[in-house]
């Protein structure tokens, strides 16, 4: 029910927007993230964005994990 | 797809199960509070990677499952009144309730419309000016600022035949009731990430300062899930229980500011019914006095009858963390996802269709 999965958003249109997901265009709502540009990812949540998901700390994470896997080795 | 891949990424996740086992000595027990992650943990098989040393539970995180009985049975009243359109999320549908369920009713000729979005049901109540069109808002602090919003959009645009018969509970008082029980002795909590991207991981706070209990904000991808584990049995095996956030790409501690503002604009917090906890004070949200005219609870008058709880039915424990599926005597022969007898073997995230769809291991 608390699902959401990444979209991104393509075009942007008062309050709605234009958004892919999985290679299939729908259109949104972005009453809840007013600060979205065109190009970022979003998470989107029964129709809305409930969040703008934030590129440099999915990097962040990544980056450390993997360094940690290597220090495992 | 982007942001998803990678964090099923099966070195990666390797490498973290194997410093979880290297580092975990003490017996922990961890409750992934929300019906997602159980979904993850299930669906991935996570609890068998793990050591014997972390236990894992299952908390009541699926809002399907703790919709109360009586709660069911008003939304089931309300698709027999004539004029009355039901927008419900497809879950719902199959829930059985004290005498019937929404599938039940709509088989008898109920106008109960399927929606993905209130955006849907908005449209609805648009395209039938002359019915009402109530949406069942069920649903944690994910999908309650969506409802706000309907809400705020039917005002501006003049819809009056549009109302909401509000279910919403909020998750942290739940986790206060749960440990103030006693009935469940938890070390860790996995805690809601779609939830707490609206709330943040402030909220949290409570339960590492006053119960000592740990809180990772997890995401809903396997790595996801691990990682957070990982965090845990580092704050525990120190002994240093404190909020952080796994979920980092998704969650900030302060949460979304935006969406706060149009569900505190909207609602106020009420007492609410949870199945298996019975009324927990401050745990809903119904609409404030400003926005009561779109209160389906005050629009109709309904009488949903006496409430009848389903017979053998254990679902109210599972969401407790006290019992598994395994326990319940009807567990795959009386009660399957073709003929439920619980909302916990209806809804894609309770405990029961997660045992029977993923094994019992
Ligand atoms: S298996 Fe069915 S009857 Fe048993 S607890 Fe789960 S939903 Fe209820």
């Amino acid at each position: 029910m608390c699902l959401a999965i990444p979209a991104l958003v393509k075009s942007i249109e008062g309050n709605e927007a234009e958004a892919e997901l999985g290679g299939v265009s729908r259109r949104i709502s972005i009453v809840l993230t007013p600060e979205v540009r065109v190009g970022d990812y979003v998470l989107l949540h029964t129709g809305y964005a409930i969040n703008v998901i934030d590129e440099e700390e999915a990097e962040e994470t990544l980056k450390l994990l993997t360094e940690m896997a290597s220090l495992e080795g | 797809m982007k942001f998803v891949d990678e964090f099923r990424d099966v070195e990666l996740a390797r490498a973290v199960v194997s410093r979880i086992h290297r580092k975990s000595s003490r017996h922990i027990r961890l409750m992934e509070f929300c019906g997602g992650h159980t979904v993850t943990i299930m669906k991935h098989g996570i609890r068998q990677l793990l050591p014997p040393t972390v236990e894992m539970l299952s908390g009541p995180g699926c809002p399907v499952c703790v919709t109360a009985n009586q709660d069911l049975d008003r939304a089931i009243a309300l698709a027999r009144e004539p004029g009355v359109i039901i927008a419900t999320f497809g879950d719902m549908l199959k829930v059985p309730g004290s005498h019937s369920s929404l599938q039940r009713v709509r088989a008898d000729g109920a106008d109960i419309r399927i929606v993905y979005s209130t955006l849907d049901a908005l449209h609805i109540a648009r395209q039938n000016r002359d019915k009402s069109v109530v949406f069942i808002g069920i649903g944690f602090e994910t999908t309650a600022p969506t409802i706000a919003a309907s809400i705020l959009e039917a005002e501006e645009e003049g819809i009056t035949n549009y109302h909401v018969l509000s279910l919403h509970k909020l998750c942290p008082p739940v986790i206060k009731a749960l440990l103030d029980s006693g009935e469940v002795r938890l070390d860790g909590l996995i805690c809601p990430g779609h939830v707490s991207a609206i709330i943040g991981s402030r909220p949290w706070e409570f339960v590492a300062r006053d119960y000592g209990i740990g809180c990772v904000v997890s995401g809903f991808e396997p790595l996801d899930v691990l990682q957070s584990v990982e965090m845990l049995v580092d704050q525990l095996e120190r002994g240093e229980p404190r909020v952080e956030i796994a979920y980092r790409r998704g969650v900030r501690p302060e949460g979304n500011l935006r969406a706060q503002e149009l569900m505190n604009a909207i609602f106020e917090p009420s007492a609410a019914n949870w199945r298996g906890m019975g009324v927990v004070p401050g745990s809903g949200l119904k609409l404030n006095k400003r926005y009561q005219r779109f209160d389906a609870q005050l629009a109709f008058e309904i009488d949903p009858g006496p409430t009848v709880e389903p017979k053998g039915c254990i679902c109210g424990d599972i969401l407790r963390g006290v019992k598994t599926p395994l326990d319940c005597k009807l567990f795959r022969g009386a009660c399957t996802p073709e003929h439920p007898v619980g909302p916990c073997m209806v809804s894609s995230e309770g405990s029961c269709a997660g045992y029977y769809h993923y094994g019992t291991v």
